[in-house]
């Protein structure tokens, strides 16, 4: 099967893992994920005042764009982005909203094209990817989604608070998905920029709780959920002595170990 | 008046909030917060002006863990942007973007430039 991809920015510059692992991992279980030959920045975050048309433009463009290269599913590995395109789509099925935004596009009809996570991909493919094993994980992880595939509630990827895609994928993979209450807890997101402070306290209470709950490291396919635990956890230390790091993956790196690919970890996890 | 604003920007019902707390109870960012959610909008429906110089509504990180957790399916999200764009749009930015270090994720710094700057 072939799927359009939508990498986004990160995914080309600070997640390359991410995308590098996911290529591998998908084509294992029989899904090639085709980039498109254009797109752009989708605008991050979804702007919610009724009146701001612009920030839209971006999204819808790269929907329509899609489309036009002939896909019914449009499917992104980056959590921000999925939020991000994802409200757009819902926002253009409003044949009023789409008239709106056309006076700033000379783009096509929106003719239905779905934007998907690479998680939703998976759902139906538990028993392939089990068959698909070679070195079960064993460990015991904490699935971290953090907001932006789960909410608002329209566009929730699975249950918005008890949401089980990436517990299943990681039993399916011979790994133990712990339960925890802060698997759809917000990291601090973009106030890294703004206060990092805030960000590190966020990170010291999440790792925190998925430690107590049993779990030794952490999956999440948010780029900046990943790079916020990653990069504040020196800071958590500095705060908290005795504070023990714990690794991350992105659900793509935990498929490739457990398919065991030759894929190379990445610099950010060589064994912390 | 300010009440009026925030309702044409984020096309919510803030009359709809029976100040149960539910948003503040499951904000994430409250620690940092000088108002918090259901403070913000009691401050609205006052038309208290005040709550425009707020810190609240830029920490707010559009998790939307409120708005789902309403009762009363107010999108406090939309509320606290209403709050961001009134200020942002009398052209004063938050931010100054030079001042932002590159080497954060492009979405991060994206995001910053969005919610941060008219």
């Amino acid at each position: 099967m072939e799927v359009a991809y939508y990498p986004g920015c990160t995914l080309k510059t600070h997640a390359k893992e991410f995308e590098k692992a996911a290529m591998e991992a998908y084509k294992a279980i029989g899904i090639e994920l085709k980039e498109l030959d254009k797109w752009y920045c989708c605008g991050t975050v979804y702007s919610l005042a009724k009146d701001n048309i612009m920030y839209k433009v971006a999204s819808i463009r790269n929907i329509l764009n899609a489309q036009k290269e002939g896909f019914d599913y449009l499917v992104v590995l980056c959590s921000m982005c999925y939020n991000t395109l994802k409200q757009a789509q819902e926002f253009i099925k409003d044949e009023s909203n789409l008239a709106r935004i056309k006076a700033f596009m000379d783009e096509e009809e929106y003719k239905g094209i779905e934007v998907l996570h690479g998680l939703e991909l998976l759902k139906d493919k538990m028993e392939e990817i089990k068959k698909t094993v070679k070195k079960p994980l064993g460990k015991k992880y904490a699935a971290y989604y953090g907001c932006t595939l789960l909410r608002p509630k329209s566009i929730a990827i699975d249950s918005y608070e008890k949401p089980a895609i990436m517990e299943n994928l990681i039993e399916a993979l011979g790994g133990i998905a712990v339960e925890w209450p802060l698997k759809n807890e917000c990291c601090g997101s973009y106030n890294i920029i703004t206060n990092r402070e805030a960000v590190v306290e966020r990170v010291y209470h999440i790792i925190e709780n998925a430690r107590r709950n049993g779990a030794e490291a952490i999956v999440t396919s948010c780029p900046l959920c990943y790079f916020n635990l990653k990069e504040c956890q020196k800071d958590v230390k500095k705060h908290y002595p005795g504070f023990e790091e714990m690794p991350l993956y992105y659900y793509t790196e935990l498929m490739n170990e457990a398919f065991d690919g030759k894929f190379d970890k990445g610099e950010n996890n060589k064994e912390s | 008046m300010l009440l009026e604003k925030v309702e044409e920007i984020s096309g919510e019902n803030l009359y709809a909030c029976y100040q149960c707390g539910r948003c503040t109870a499951g904000c994430p960012m409250t620690g940092e917060m000088d108002l918090m959610p259901n403070q913000v909008i009691l401050a609205i429906l006052r038309n208290d002006e005040r709550v425009l110089n707020a810190k609240t509504p830029w920490v707010c990180a559009q998790c939307y863990q409120c708005g789902v957790r309403c009762p009363k399916n107010v999108d406090i999200a939309k509320i606290m942007e209403a709050l961001r764009e009134i200020k942002l749009r009398s052209n004063v930015n938050y931010i100054d973007l030079k001042k932002i270090n590159r080497s954060y994720p492009q979405i991060a710094i994206v995001a910053t430039m969005r919610k941060f700057t008219g």
